[in-house]
């Protein structure tokens, strides 16, 4: 028997004590943050920070933004990824959510490691799954990195971008902070509007 | 929409102008289509270990000095694929507004009583046959500000991650016979045909005598697209 599939609702204003509840400081234990690694997390720590931005150029301030990645050996921490040669990082789960809603300038903040390649023809990147208030369903995205040009000329996925939206999807690096931070915001419309896929 | 990997029949448009705030917030350029990969068909998993033991009972999980006020309900229900294959061990995370139509939440400005013995929020995760459950205090309607008299249905928020990335879902359960449906641009975002899937059934046999009534809700996740990408 075919059964249709439940219909998407939007994430609404109020998700933050559902699914971020730490982070605002609500009375109930959140699964995730922007805290993605430990100190026994292999790879090398990166910081990604970044904002939502709408169709008039303003902050969101009520998005949700997950990220789902491979450890630092290209490797899913999930039971349909059971490749041997990419070592698994037991402790290091892949997955970070944050809110919008917590800082004067709207930012996310995932404190997490660069993902190695995972097939070997992808480039380093990060899942995105954008949500918010005003959307009745989730977007999917990739995050890939300003550093790995070699890699990313290669990926598959972005080389099936048009040229021109390409550069929505790289996160650049910005040398005046301290460690190694990524900056990428999110555009939701207008010229700039981040490349969504159809996943 | 030829070839998308997405169920547009099923699925509600970025934009739909009814419900005000998916103008300026909704994608506008074509989506780029994408050959699943493993960063598709895996995604996170949470398991028992991350569900305490009250999580799925909010009569109970948010308590002060009494019990929260309202009418205590069961809510029920499979997660399973499209072709009904149970979704075992799968996470299943509720929040909602009390029995007032008040959220915990600081933003909510709407002036109906916090109930202090409620917050709201429960997670559970499916059993071997993906079954879930939750007790929980019914929630009242409550006004929004999308257009003059506006208000939303009873309603309680799930999210879901299913088997992977691609069946990641975020949804609204509804109550039968909701006199507000025919006014709700959220609720109507959703295709005729597919928008009454999320109504849940008064199911008899999930009330618990003298103490609550029970209400059905299977929730049917997508798959990873089994036919290849169309050109
Ligand atoms: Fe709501």
């Amino acid at each position: 028997m075919k059964r249709g599939q439940t219909p998407s609702q939007t994430v609404g204003p109020f998700f933050a004590y559902g699914l971020v509840p730490e982070q605002y400081n609500y009375p109930f234990a959140s699964l995730a943050d922007g805290e993605m690694v430990d100190d026994t997390t292999e790879g090398q720590r990166i910081r990604v920070l970044g904002h939502v931005y709408d169709g008039a150029g303003d902050l969101v301030p009520d998005a949700i933004i997950e990220i789902w990645q491979a450890n630092a050996h290209g490797r899913y921490n999930h039971p349909a990824d059971d490749r041997k040669d990419n070592l698994l990082d037991p402790d290091f789960k892949g997955f970070g959510r944050m809110g919008t809603g917590t800082t004067p300038d709207n930012r996310f903040v995932f404190d997490t490691i660069k993902p190695g390649s995972v097939d070997g023809a992808q480039a380093p990147h990060l899942n995105v799954v954008v949500l918010m208030r005003g959307m009745l369903l989730h977007a999917y995205t990739r995050l890939y990195f300003s550093d790995e040009e070699d890699a990313n000329a290669a990926d598959p996925v972005l080389s099936s971008v048009p040229e021109d939206r390409r550069e929505t999807l790289i996160a650049h690096r910005d040398v005046d902070l301290p460690g190694r931070v990524y900056r990428f915001d999110i555009h939701m419309q207008g010229e700039r509007e981040t490349v969504f896929f159809d996943v | 929409m030829m070839g998308s990997n997405r169920d547009w029949d099923s699925q509600p448009p970025f934009i739909h102008t009814d419900y005000k705030s998916t103008v300026l917030r909704g994608p506008t350029k074509p989506l780029i289509p994408i050959s699943q990969t493993l960063s598709e068909l895996t995604g996170p998993v949470y398991g028992h270990e991350a569900v305490g033991e009250l999580d799925a009972d909010m009569t109970r999980n948010a308590r002060v000095n009494g019990e929260p006020l309202g009418e205590r309900i069961i809510v029920a229900g499979r997660v399973v694929d499209e072709d009904d294959r149970p979704i075992p061990n799968t996470l299943v995370e509720v929040w909602q507004c009390n029995s007032s139509g008040r959220y915990v939440h600081e933003a909510d400005q709407h002036d109906a009583p916090l109930d202090p013995n409620f917050l709201g929020a429960g997670r559970c995760v499916t059993d071997e046959n993906g079954r879930y459950e939750f007790r929980t205090i019914k929630p009242g309607a409550y006004p929004w500000r999308n257009h003059p008299n506006a208000w939303r249905p009873n309603h309680i928020h799930l999210s879901l991650f299913g088997a992977s990335f691609v069946s990641r879902l975020v949804t609204q359960m509804y109550f039968p016979g909701d006199p507000l449906f025919e006014f709700d641009p959220i609720f109507n975002g959703v295709p005729q045909g597919a928008r009454e899937r999320m109504i849940s059934s008064f199911d008899l046999s999930l009330t618990e005598p003298e103490f609550a009534l029970g209400y059905n809700f299977d929730i049917v996740l997508r798959g990873p697209k089994a036919t290849p990408m169309e050109d």
